[in-house]
Parts: structure tokens; sequence; C-alpha cells
């Protein structure tokens, strides 16, 4: 009835706010004029005791301010969260502490200001190396910008990272592999590539809908990009931990791997989802996702979820499947049986084994760089009855 | 409601047209002229209320209001109306209303003139001995040429349209003509009010909150509210809960005598005591003999039913009954398939005839159907001597038992504008036509056609309609049955053989029309995760292939915290999804993909 402490627990912030809307993005995220951030801080801290009265004890191994733009906060309100959360849960040796930041929204002071609150890692939104496919991503910076604020950002924090979005308007296999080759001489130790997804209800989707959106690679092209993307990024020493992850052995995004490995994590913030186990019974946590329908409810009522979900165990098995799949370590079968109370239907784990989507060894079912490129239909066929 | 209406004031008649030519618009400002129905819940084309009608635009169902029209001679004049449909599919709607009125409308498009289905009406029509007038309708459109229609209705049809109506029945233009012409031109009914009652069962349908509802037409006699009433043809006995005419919603009314419309509701819980055709009459001094009936309607085109969710069954077996019941052109057995369970094999009047059907039976009985490719029926000359009918290309039996086989060819009849004839030669040669005569009227054409019913099933309307931009129209009769080299062409999916896509092919045409499958599959089969071959054989030699190549890429990028319940409730939907495939092997067919494999076009 513990389990979730094989994945760890962790704490998930959003910020919703942004400098501007990137088309491409359904992430909760608003352009707001002005933001009262002490006010915003109150709600946060409100609801970090809250939840804090509901898990004691428990040791914290990692916190992500995520958006949104969390680089627009103040420093003062990230040192202010940090300290709170430093006096309400015990902390894990290794606390990872990370800030997702935006190349055009920092300055070294600023980084500066957020390592001395206590944030060590930070994931840095450079999404292309080249100016012409960064303007149609809609982003406000430049490469030179961000390689600035990306330095700045090496020499500020122990562990740094960035993230690419790739399979773009127009771009070729060979495009791609040369700036891949760019992008790991500036790596660090931890890599975050993305192929663009057209989204529902963003500008790009609505494009794509009215068929004015072109040049988006085939499906054929995309995979081939994606092998390229393994074996480059592998032989770079780089290898893929997750779907769309890369990072030297050791050095994963701890806060991530709570999630992929179904760990528990509170999600504090607008729109934020989170996972609690609770005298035995795990439940899905949802926020309202209008910050200011979340602000106004965190001072009304001092709770900013709406009603909790209670997962059975059917759906426990399910989220575990989904989320330990996207691993190259993969998932744990005796730990699935444990969560779920069966095992993965025998006969589709040989049909899957024998087209080579699937590896058993030992107690582990991974999916193989085929399988994870169509995981959906892998997962789909596992879990359909 | 007057109690009782005199003979001389009734005056029942169908409108007839070619699809399209504005029989419902007319009906539209018959209703609206005769204030039948409230200004302010009047809409266009208001008898088709049916969705399928209203979104295809087009009358599936006939349809019977009464309207009371004061004439010129200062008498108020009953008319019953009936609306029928133009599409060749549903001829048996227009000459079972036929049997039950004295007259008709023919409407002819004044920009389009004679079609295929103008003078298979005026056949129809004269067989039933109705009086014709002839309504030149859309004289509103620019294009519109009375005087040369006129010339054409003569030629053509041989019919005197000296007198015809001119209107617009779009801007109202010449109905209160249409009135006069309906009370002098047509004939009044006749019948005995005295003699034993004898109603003609026209029509009935299924009504959630009403049960069975019976139209019928009254010959002899009088029908009261209470009566008891026996249906001759199935001997099942009612009492009358309630009479009431169609205005076009049901009004009540006490009794309906000879020459009246109306309908009938008794309780009636055997939706199979009531057929179309039967005789009406009273339980206790009833009429001797019954009316002659209707000729059944000869099902040229059958097809499977099956339900998607195999727990559905009985759910469809209740909601063809019922459908049956408003629909008496549509037949249907029961059937087992391989590959999809229990179902039903059913037999229509044509290929949009089958889709409406499917149609209705999923919205109005909210099912979820595959549909199975459809065929004509063959007969099968076994060398012992016998002959089987055969309605289903998988009960084909073996060969080597099979002496030759019989398929039905139909005449045909496709008028079309000079411009295009070429074309429509080129595609009637293409089926295996034989032409049988060429004639002109003007500017258009009229070629009729000898043709295999099979080469005609598939998509021939589809093709005629593009390959002459809309312009020509098509009428057909089938002729009889001929032997040709036939073979059943058997469809594989991933070495599975897909019995619900098994048809039957002429030999020399099995090539292309493989290819043509296997072509389409590939782009209606969602790519697996493993490459999935699709053939077409006869017998064991395998005369099309392709091979639909594995899915390469499907997999959320990014996938974070709050995803887990957004991916978990799209796994949901798409389990919901699957419920829309079916599964042969380890390959899932989507159903629409049964539906679309069969509309090719070469
Ligand atoms: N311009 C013009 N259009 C008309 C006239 N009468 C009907 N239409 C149009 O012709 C089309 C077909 O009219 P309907 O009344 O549905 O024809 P229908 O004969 O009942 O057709 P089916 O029931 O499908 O055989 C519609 O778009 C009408 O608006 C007319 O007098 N003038
Ligand atoms: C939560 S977002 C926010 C990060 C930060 N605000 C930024 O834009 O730089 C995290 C990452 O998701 C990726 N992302 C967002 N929308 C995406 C899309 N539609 N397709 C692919 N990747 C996307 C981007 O790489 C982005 O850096
Ligand atoms: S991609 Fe990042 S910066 Fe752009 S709108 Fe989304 S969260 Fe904001
Ligand atoms: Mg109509």
């Amino acid at each position: 009835m513990d389990d979730w402490r094989n994945g760890g627990f962790g704490l998930y912030l959003h910020w919703p706010f942004c400098q501007s809307k990137c088309p491409y993005c359904d992430f909760n995220s608003h352009v707001a004029a002005t933001i009262d951030q002490h006010r915003w801080g109150r709600a946060y801290l409100s609801e970090i005791h809250r939840i804090g009265a509901e898990t004691p004890g428990r040791v914290l191994n990692s916190v992500f301010f995520g958006g949104g733009t969390p680089s627009l906060m103040q420093p003062d309100l990230v040192a202010a969260i940090l300290e709170t959360v430093r006096a309400t849960w015990p902390l894990a040796n290794d606390l990872e502490v990370t800030l997702e930041a935006n190349p055009g929204s920092v300055e070294a002071g600023r980084f500066r200001g957020f390592r001395e609150a206590g944030v060590n890692r930070v994931s840095m939104g450079i999404q292309a190396l080249n100016d012409a496919d960064l303007k149609k991503l809609g982003r406000l910076h430049s490469v030179a910008e961000a390689r600035a604020a990306f330095d700045v950002a090496r020499t500020t924090f122990d562990r740094v990272s960035f993230d690419l979005i790739y399979a773009r308007q127009d771009q070729s296999l060979a495009d791609w592999r040369q700036e891949l080759t760019e992008a790991l001489t500036m790596a660090a130790d931890h890599l975050s590539m993305y192929q663009l997804t057209i989204e529902d209800g963003t500008a790009f989707g609505d494009r794509f809908k009215r068929g004015k959106l072109r040049g988006l690679p085939p499906d054929d092209l995309s995979a081939d990009m994606y092998v390229l993307t393994q074996d480059i990024c592998a032989a770079a020493g780089l290898p893929a931990y997750e779907v769309s992850n890369h990072a030297q052995p050791g050095s994963e995004s701890r806060h991530n791997l709570i999630y992929w490995r179904a760990g528990d994590y509170a999600g504090i913030g607008p729109g934020a989802h989170g996972r609690l186990t609770l005298n035995g019974d795990r439940w899905a946590t949802e926020a309202p996702r209008s910050p200011g329908e979340w602000l106004a409810q965190v001072e009304r009522d001092g709770n900013g979820e709406v009603p909790r979900a209670r997962l059975d165990r059917q759906e426990q098995g399910l989220e575990y499947l989904m989320m330990a799949l996207r691993l190259s370590e993969g998932l744990d079968l005796p730990r699935y049986r444990a969560i779920s109370g069966a095992d993965p239907d025998e006969r589709k784990l040989r049909d899957l084994v024998e087209i080579g989507m699937i590896e058993r060894a030992g107690n582990r079912l991974r999916a193989t760089t085929d399988g994870r490129m169509v995981l959906n239909s892998v997962i789909a066929d596992l879990a359909g009855d | 409601m007057p109690r009782m209406t005199q003979l001389d004031l009734i005056r029942n008649f169908s409108i007839v047209a070619h699809i399209d030519h504005g029989k419902s618009t007319l009906a539209d400002r018959l209703i609206q002229l005769t204030g039948t129905v409230a200004e302010r819940d009047m809409k266009a084309q208001i008898l088709d209320s049916m969705d399928i009608e209203r979104e295809r635009g087009i009358t599936i169902k006939a349809n019977t209001v009464r309207i009371e029209y004061p004439a010129k001679d200062g008498r108020t004049y009953i008319l019953n109306l009936i609306d029928t449909p133009g599409h060749v599919d549903f001829a048996y709607e227009v000459s079972r209303s036929m049997r039950a009125v004295e007259g008709s409308l023919l409407v002819v498009d004044a920009s389009q003139g004679v079609e295929a289905q103008t003078l298979a009406n005026v056949y129809q029509a004269l067989d039933a001995g109705h009086d014709i007038v002839p309504v030149l309708n859309k004289i509103d459109l620019p294009a519109a040429e009375p005087e040369r229609v006129k010339t054409q209705i003569e030629d053509v049809i041989g019919l005197d349209a000296s007198d015809a109506v001119l209107i617009s029945a779009k801007s109202g233009l010449g109905i209160p003509d249409v009135l006069e012409a309906i009370v002098t031109r047509l004939p009044p009914p006749k019948g005995d009010r005295t003699a034993p009652l004898k109603a003609m069962l026209v029509d009935s349908w299924y009504d959630a909150y009403l049960g069975v509802v019976v139209m019928i037409r009254v010959m002899d006699g009088v029908i009261r509210k209470g009566d008891r009433v026996k249906m001759m043809q199935t001997g099942a006995v009612y009492g009358i809960d309630r009479l009431a005419v169609l205005k076009p919603q049901m009004v009540d009314i006490e009794e309906l005598g000879p020459g009246e419309i109306g309908v009938l509701t008794a309780s009636i819980k055997q939706v199979r005591d009531t057929r179309v055709g039967d005789t009406i009459t009273h339980e206790k001094k009833g009429c001797d003999a019954p009316l002659p009936g209707f000729k059944p309607a000869q099902p040229v085109v059958f097809c499977g039913l099956f339900p998607v969710d195999a727990n559905d069954f009985e759910s469809l077996r209740e909601a063809i009954e019922k459908l049956a019941l408003n629909d008496a052109s549509f037949t249907y057995e029961m059937e087992t398939s391989a590959a999809l369970g229990f179902g039903f094999r059913c037999g229509f009047l044509g290929l949009l005839h089958l889709e409406v059907v499917r149609d209705r039976l999923e919205r109005e009985y909210d099912l979820d159907l595959i549909t199975t490719a459809p065929s004509v029926v063959y007969q099968i000359y076994m060398k012992d001597g016998t002959v089987q009918e055969l309605h289903n290309p998988t009960d084909m039996p073996d060969l080597t038992y099979v002496d030759h086989i019989e398929e039905p060819r139909i005449r045909a009849t496709i008028m079309v504008p000079d411009d295009y004839l070429g074309d429509v030669l080129k595609l009637c040669q293409d089926r295996r036509g034989i032409q049988l005569d060429l004639s002109y009227a003007g500017s258009r054409a009229m070629v009729v056609y000898d043709l295999p019913l099979n080469e005609v099933v598939f998509d021939f309307y589809d093709r005629l309609k593009s390959v002459t931009k809309g312009y020509a129209s098509f009428d057909y009769q089938i002729t009889g049955y001929r032997e040709d080299f036939l073979v059943k062409m058997s469809i594989l999916v991933n070495d599975e053989p897909v019995d619900a896509l098994s048809m039957m092919v002429h030999r020399d045409r099995a090539d292309m029309r493989g290819r043509a499958m296997v072509e389409k599959l590939k782009e209606l089969i969602p790519r697996h995760m493993f490459k999935i071959p699709i053939q077409a054989a006869i017998g064991s030699r395998v005369i099309a292939r392709e091979t639909l190549s594995a899915m390469r890429k499907d997999v959320t990028a990014k996938c974070y915290g709050g995803d887990a319940t957004r991916k978990r409730k799209l796994l949901d939907k798409q389990k919901a999804g699957k419920k829309k495939m079916r599964q042969f092997g380890k390959v899932e067919i989507p159903q629409q993909a049964f539906i679309s494999a069969l509309k090719m076009d070469n």
C-alpha cells in the first residue's frame, strides 16, 4: 500500500504566466498585464501548508517549478516558497530543485538569486538553434541570446539541461543532424528533445486544421529523425532514459523519474495535477486551470483543488504501465502485479515480443526503440480488452 | 370536422417527378396556401421530417397530408396529397402510394425537362389508371424553357401538355392554378358508403409513443373509432383506439368514409400483423373479397448487416422488424458470418436504399452496424440439375459441383445532354453493357442499355453523376437472367480471409476489381505495429496484392505528471473507438472500411 515509495515523493509548483503565448503550446500558460507576486506567494505557501499537513514526515526528493515561465518569478518569491518547503518536509540529502527558465526572461543577477534561494537545477527552453525556426515557433529570443543565457546558467547551477523541439516545419534529416550535433557541444549532462506536437486549441492546431500548416515531416521522416537522435545522443554519452529525455547515467531528472516511476507528487498551482497515496488509497488531485479562479479559491476556501478522484487498482496499474514503459529501464512486473492485482495479458505480450516492440528480461518489461516510437499503440494494445 | 364527406368533394392525388424537380416544395406551397399549417410553423420541405431526408435534401418516404381547399365554385374540397420520393431506389413508395389515389400531379423542372424518372412515373401513373396533370415547375429560373419542355412531354411521353400548369414552387407563382386544376381536372374517388368496410392498408410505422400507426384508404363502407376490424391477410383482429387524419400532424376524427385517407392506432403488439397492401374490414359483416394488394417489391441488392457489438443482436432484430414495418420494399433474414457473428442478410431496391436503411437503423435505434459487400442474386445451376439462388457470395458452392452461373440483367434508360453522351456510352461499355437503343429529344439523348445488375450496384450512379456532372438521369428494370463467366473473389488480410468482403465478379473484370480493392483497403486499414499483406484471390490464386507497411511513429513526445490523467482518459476513448473495429486475426479493420471499400472509383 506504500507502493509510491518505489518512485519517491516530489512537489510540483505551477507558475502559469509567460511573456507571450507560443503558437504550439497547450500548457496552462497565460499572458497577464500585472501579477501581484506577493498575493501569489501567500497562496502557494498556504497550499504547501495544506498538503504538508496531509503528508507529514515524508522525505521530499524533488521540487519542480514548472510553467508557464517560472523564471519570471521574483527570486524572493522562490526563496520564500523553498523556505516553507524546508520547514514542511524532511529533505532528501540529494534534494533536486529544478526551475524552468526561458532564455529571454533571465539575466545573470536573477539566476544568482534563484541559486541563493535553493534552486540547484535549471531546465532551459531553447527549442531551436537557428533564428529562422525560433521565429516560426514564435519564440521571443534569438540563438545568441539563448547561448548567452545558457552559459550563465552553466556557471551558476550544478546541473543544467535544455529543451529542443524538432520535427519542425520544413526540417530535413540533414538539418536536424547538424543542429543536434551542435546542441551536443553545448549540452552538459542532460538534454530533452521533443518532436513538435500539434495540439488542439493552439494557434498551430487551428492552422493545421485549416490546412495552413505546411511542411510538417511525414511519419516516416519523423521516425527517422527519432532514430537518428537516439543514435547520435547515445554515441555522445547521453543515451535516452525516456522517450524524449537523454542524460549521462546518474544525471537523470529525478523529478520526472518520480512521474514515470509512479511515485507520489503534490501538485500546487493552477491546473497542477498530483498523485497522493493516503491511508492506502491513491488519489488523483487536480487544480482549476484558470489562474484567477485558482487564486480566488485558495484565498476563499484555503484549498486550491477540484474534488479529488480515487484511483482504483486497474487505473493505477494502467498509469504505471503508461508511465514506466516510457523509461528505458521499463516496468517491474512484480510491482505491476502488486499495483493492479493482475498480470499483463500473456498472449498480447508474446505477440508484442514477437514483432519486436517489447523485450522481457527477468522481471522487467521494456519497450524496444521501435516499440518506444509507437508506444501509444503498444500501450493501447496491452491495456485493451 | 364534418362528419361525412361527399365523394365529389374529395380529391386524392400523388405528386410525382424526377428527383429534385420540386415535389416537396410544391407540397409546401399547397399546405401553406390552404392554411393547413400555421405560417410560423412552416419550414421548407415540411413533409420531409426524417433527419436523413433533411440532411440529404431528398424525400425517402411518401408522406400524406389532408388539406381543405375552398374552390372557385364556392365549395370546399378535401384534398389528400401524397408527396413521393423521386429517386429510383424508392420507386416502390411511389407505386404503393399511387394505389391509394386517383390522380397525379406530374411535376417537371422546366429548366431540366423530362428525365428518366419522369418517364418511369408516368408509366406507373397510367398503370394505376390515374388522370395526370402536368405541372411545369421552376419557371422562375432563367434557364427555364416551358415551351420546349411542353413539346418534349408531348414527344417523349405522349401526354397532352397544352394545359400544363406553369408554376414556381419556390416563389408561389401559379399555385392557385394548381389547386383549381386538382379540383377540376382530377376525378373524385368512387365508393359505396353502405357496403361492408373495405380499406387498403397503405402504410404503417412505429411511433415511440403511439406504437404501430396504420395508414388506410377507405374504398367502401365506413370505419369508426371503437370498431373491431380484421386484417384480411394476416387474420389479426383489433379494436380501433384512435382514428385521425394527417394535417400533417394527427388530428382525431370520428369516422372515415369512402375515398378518405387517414390513420388508425389499435394497440397493435405484433409488428408483423400489419402488412402494406392488406385489406382491412370489420370483424363481423366483413367484405367478401380483399383488394388485390400490392405487388411485392423485388429486392435486387443484398448485403449483410451486423451489429458492431455482438450483444446488440437482439436490439438489431427488433429495430429491423420495426423499420420493415415502415418500408415494405426491404427484406431480411438471419445470417451468420465467421468474421462478423450474427446478423441479417437484407435485400434492398438499390444502393441508396441500402445506405438509407443502414443510416436509419443506426440513428433511430441507436445501433452501430457493419455492412458487407452488396451483392445481387445469382442463379447457380448445379451439375445435378438443381438451381440455387445465391444472395451471399460466402455461400458460393464448391465449383466442382457447379455447371454454370447466371446473373440478373437490367434494361437501363439514361437521359443525358449530348455533350456527355460519349462518356456515358463508354461507362456502359466498360460495365459489360449492350446498347439497345439511342434516340434524341432535342439536345438530350436517350440511351437504352442492357447491363448486368452486378456492374450497376457498386458505384454506377456515382460514376454516372461524375462523368456527366450530374446532368444524366437513370432508370432501370430487371429484365432477366443470363449466363456469364462469374467467379468468387476473396479478400485476405494478413492471410486471413475476410468473408464479409468476398464478392462475385466477372472473370474479365476480376483483376481490375481485385487490384482496386486491395489498393483501397491499403488506404482504409490503419497502419498496425507490423506490416500487413492484403490480397485478392480467386480460389487459391492471388490476383492482386498490396502490403500495408508498419506504423512507425505513434508516441506522445512530452508526458509529464498531469498527462497521466489525460492519457488514461484518452485510452478509454480509444477503447470505445475500438468498438467500431473488427478483429481479423491480429488485424483490426474499422467498419467504415467495409463501407468505403465497396465504393470504388476506377
Ligand atoms: N428556383 C427554384 N427552385 C426550386 C423550385 N421548386 C423547388 N426548387 C428547389 O429545388 C430543390 C429540390 O426541391 P424538392 O422540393 O426537395 O424536390 P423533390 O422533387 O421533392 O425532390 P425528391 O423528393 O428528392 O425527389 C430544392 O433546392 C428547392 O428549393 C422553384 O420553383 N424554383
Ligand atoms: C512546460 S514547457 C515550458 C518551458 C518554458 N516555458 C519554455 O517555453 O521554454 C516545457 C517544454 O515542453 C516542450 N513543448 C511545449 N509544447 C510543445 C509541443 N507542442 N510540441 C513539442 N514540445 C513542446 C518545449 O520544449 C518546452 O520547453
Ligand atoms: S512554450 Fe513556454 S513560453 Fe511558450 S507559452 Fe508555453 S509555457 Fe509559455
Ligand atoms: Mg421531395
